[in-house]
């Protein structure tokens, strides 16, 4: 076969490349925002009078959401891999009972922080050795972890809650106002902050991607896949440890209904934020995002005097709704 | 005698206790192309894995420069400047092109941040180099097939490398493609690269490669200098057996006066369909070549009702019919063996039986239950039909050979009994005993009545099957030939440049 010039005219395939432009901007990977502009600008018009958009109100929706999105932003590491936290409810209440427990003891704000993270940390650890060690799908082990980690938050002072009287720690870590601003909100803008460059801008971030990308092929390319999956266990861990002690600073006590059924909040905001719940594709502005329209939502439905069952059902129905045209969007 | 850079020696591998490499041995000297050849299932690429430290050895030793090396994962592969581009492909769908060719190995900044800008320009440079057209942003997962290759390639030589393995390098591109990776492996050859290269492709070998070892059944048969050794010698070290009429092409008399089995009018779609009309006839083969981005797989993926159709009829047996999906084919009696069969075709986790009985499951029916013993029996017929080489039929896809896995996807829709057959490059990956077998499966289909289409890049193949060629590029049929009409590939070569 003599390598002859062959040059066709028009030919698609191979040629001097000509410069391109950039992978489009594509609006679907959007939607989550355009849905979030939608739902404020409705409850603005229609609960204009009732206060919905007052200072105070939005400020509301900021701390009320802090805990979902932390755990949110931990959380889209996890399902970018291609797995899933179940667990991440449960740790909040037992973290927010050790971090009492600590404080109450006499250890200080610092102890209860490491009383807090540490029981986070010791979740996430032993869902990430048990998933990549023994390969036990992740479904299971968070499940069969929430479920244990449950029942040691209400074993641990049979049931009754832990009262933390110590306003630095109260302050800082759920209460506090710097100027107008929610301390809740400077927890969530640094955990995003933090979380996006960790994802976009790190080779773990990269490595995390590829892992739910194709995870033989990762492991082809040198990607050690289980480390990393043993990372954004610890991660979800850790944010469950952290969003505990936020909810025993904002309600000055540990107690076992902390964080009961975040784990489905959580993983809402992180697939209505465009995270691929099969892997490979993550965002964590998109988590916040995800976040804080199920937070507006929600605020808005009590605004409107819905009562708790109509709430959920809307809520519910939202949710699907968004996933389900951003899917279709997504194949057209 | 100049020593080898790489030698292998006695390498013995088994998996689950079945023997899959026995003392194998192999050398590799610096500026050589070296062909690694034999059967589907014979241990090629697995002999490979071992020198890239995807799995171990259970015995024998790698010597590099002469010296003892240990290679236990790809970290050690890397450091003793070992390359790979691996038969299934290590490309992450969801990343970009640059982010797949640097990954792990990414450029930082001052701060240990990604500097994605220097991946990018550093892709661009080696985009320009190889001479493909992509862009360095382009998401992997939308690219074809071809770009996939090539994006490998690129990858394998963004490292500092001494050895590169190629595991069927070629088997998605188009011979345009090829003689561009050619020319790119004669020069890694005189800058001193080793070149470990694994091919079906008997032309290629004797084209690029300077020695050839062949194995078979996971032993070592023979090395040979090229030069030295011809055609007939090398299948005859492959199959283990006299090759026969691989690719002579047999005039097939049938009726051109009747309604066609498959006519397809004007049909446009997307970008790369803009109008294509052709005919096949019962008991009829015919062949569809055209360069990459021609057209050719889309035609077949909008007839099938994959992609959306934009303007065109299709009519089967002189009857319009709406194709809007794959089961309105697939009720019309077409079936579509696609292009990358591993990613579409094929259930990796299930076992070879459960993926050739799944489009057939209704008919194999006793009562309200599965007739297991008539299952079993197809599925047995079929890996002994198209020697699929697995331990029984109730192995699991994901593990046997590349080429094997090929097979069961061809099984599969064989299986089905389809009228009208429209196969997407079918012999890709498959070695040279089996590729006849194929050939002959085709043609038997087609004696009994049946309308086949064949797109494939490779002209012998071609040549071998057709009876009438159509020539696409741009989207369009540029030009039709009789297989009586054609002399050379020379011939086909110049139909599809679409002049
Ligand atoms: N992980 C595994 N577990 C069990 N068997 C395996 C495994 N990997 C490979 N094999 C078996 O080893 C044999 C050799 O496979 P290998 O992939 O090396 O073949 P090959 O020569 O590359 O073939 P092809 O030309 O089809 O790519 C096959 O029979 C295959 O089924
Ligand atoms: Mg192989």
């Amino acid at each position: 076969m003599p390598s002859k010039e062959i040059n066709a005219p028009g030919q698609v395939a191979f040629g001097k490349s000509k410069p391109r432009p950039v992978q489009k901007l594509d609006w679907r990977n959007y939607i989550v925002y355009f849905a979030f502009i939608g739902v404020l600008i409705y409850f603005s018009i229609s609960l204009f009078d009732d206060g919905f958009v007052s200072t105070d109100n939005l400020l509301n929706i900021a701390r009320q959401t802090a805990m979902i999105s932390i755990m949110g932003v931990a959380m889209t590491f996890v399902i970018s891999t291609g797995e899933i936290d179940l667990s991440v409810g449960s740790t909040t209440a037992l973290a927010s009972l050790t971090a009492a427990l600590a404080i109450q003891s006499g250890f200080g704000m610092l102890g209860g922080l490491v009383a807090g993270l540490g029981t986070g940390l010791i979740v996430g650890l032993i869902n990430g050795l048990l998933i990549t060690r023994f390969v036990i799908p992740s479904f299971l082990v968070t499940l069969g972890m929430m479920g244990i980690v449950k029942g040691m938050a209400m074993w641990v002072t049979d049931t009754a809650p832990v009262p933390i009287i110590n306003s630095a720690f109260n302050f800082l870590f759920g209460s506090g106002d710097i100027g107008s601003v929610p301390i809740l909100l400077v927890w969530t803008l640094l955990a995003t902050v933090a979380a996006h460059i960790l994802l976009r801008k790190t080779s773990f971030g990269r490595q995390t991607l590829a892992t739910g990308g194709n995870e033989s092929a990762a492991r082809f390319s040198g990607v050690k896949t289980h480390r990393i999956k043993l990372m954004v266990f610890l991660g979800t861990g850790l944010a469950a440890g952290f969003a505990g002690i936020l909810y025993a600073g904002r309600m000055h006590a540990g107690r076992y209904t902390f964080g009961d059924g975040d784990e489905l909040s959580v993983i809402a905001a992180v697939i209505l934020g465009g995270t691929s719940l099969f892997g490979g594709v993550g965002t964590v502005i998109g988590t916040l995002i995800g976040s804080l329209m199920i937070g507006t939502i929600n605020n808005g439905l009590i605004i409107m005097g819905l009562d708790v069952s109509q709430q959920m059902m809307i809520k519910g129905l939202i949710i699907i709704l968004a996933v389900a045209f951003g899917k279709k969007a997504m194949k057209n | 005698m100049e020593q080898p850079l790489l030698m292998m020696e006695n390498i013995s591998k088994s998996f689950n206790g079945i023997t899959v490499l026995d003392s194998v041995s192999f050398s590799v000297k610096k500026g050589e192309v070296h062909a690694l050849m034999g059967g589907n299932g014979a241990g090629k690429s697995t002999l490979m894995k071992i020198l890239t430290g995807v799995y171990s050895a259970d015995q024998g030793d790698i010597f590099i420069d002469g010296k003892k090396v240990e290679i236990h994962n790809t970290d050690d592969a890397r450091n003793n400047y070992i390359s790979m581009i691996f038969q299934e492909f290590s490309l992450i769908p969801s990343l970009t092109v640059a982010q797949n060719i640097f990954l792990t190995r990414e450029s930082k900044t001052s701060l240990g941040l990604l500097n994605d800008k220097q991946c990018i320009e550093e892709t661009e440079k080696l985009l320009e180099e190889l001479d493909v057209d992509i862009h360095p942003n382009d998401i992997v997962g939308n690219l074809g097939v071809g770009y996939w290759q090539m994006t490998e390639i690129a990858k394998a030589l963004s490292q500092e490398t001494k050895i590169l393995v190629m595991d069927e390098p070629t088997s998605s591109l188009t011979q345009k493609e090829t003689e561009i990776l050619f020319s790119f492996i004669q020069r890694l050859k005189n800058k001193g690269y080793a070149i470990i290269y694994i091919s079906h492709r008997m032309e290629e070998i004797f084209e690029i490669c300077d020695r050839i070892t062949v194995l078979r059944d996971g032993k070592f048969v023979a090395t040979e200098e090229c030069r030295n050794t011809d055609l007939d010698t090398v299948i005859q070290h492959i199959v283990g057996r006299d090759s026969n009429k691989a690719f002579e092409w047999k005039e097939r008399p049938y009726s051109t006066d009747v309604t066609p089995v498959l006519e397809v009018k004007n049909l446009q779609a997307g970008s790369k369909v803009k109008d294509v009309s052709f005919k096949v006839f019962p008991g009829e083969i015919l062949g569809i070549a055209g360069l990459m981005g021609s057209g050719r797989s889309e035609t077949a993926r909008a007839i099938f009702g994959i992609d959306a159709k934009e303007g065109g009829e299709i009519l089967i047996n002189g009857e319009q019919k709406t194709i809007k999906t794959a089961p309105d084919a697939i009720d019309a009696g077409l079936a579509l063996i696609p292009e990358d069969r591993r990613m579409q075709g094929l259930i990796l986790e299930h076992s070879v039986k459960e993926n050739i009985i799944l489009p057939i499951l209704s008919k194999l029916k006793k009562g309200p239950v599965l007739d297991e013993a008539k299952a079993n029996e197809m599925a047995s017929h079929f890996v002994e039909k198209l020697r699929i080489k697995t331990d029984d039929i109730f192995k699991t896809s994901r593990l046997l050979s590349g080429g094997n896995q090929q097979k069961i996807v061809l099984a599969k829709w064989l299986a089905n009994n389809p009228e009208i057959l429209i196969l997407d490059e079918p012999t890709i990956g498959v070695d040279i005993g089996a590729k006849t077998e194929i050939i002959d499966v085709i043609r038997e289909l087609a004696d009994s009545g049946k309308a086949i289409v064949v797109i494939s890049s490779e002209f012998p193949e071609l040549m071998a099957l057709s009876d009438r060629v159509i020539a696409m590029h741009n989207g369009q049929v540029v030009k039709e030939l009789r297989r009586t009409e054609i002399h050379s590939e020379e011939e086909l070569q110049h139909a599809i440049q679409g002049n």
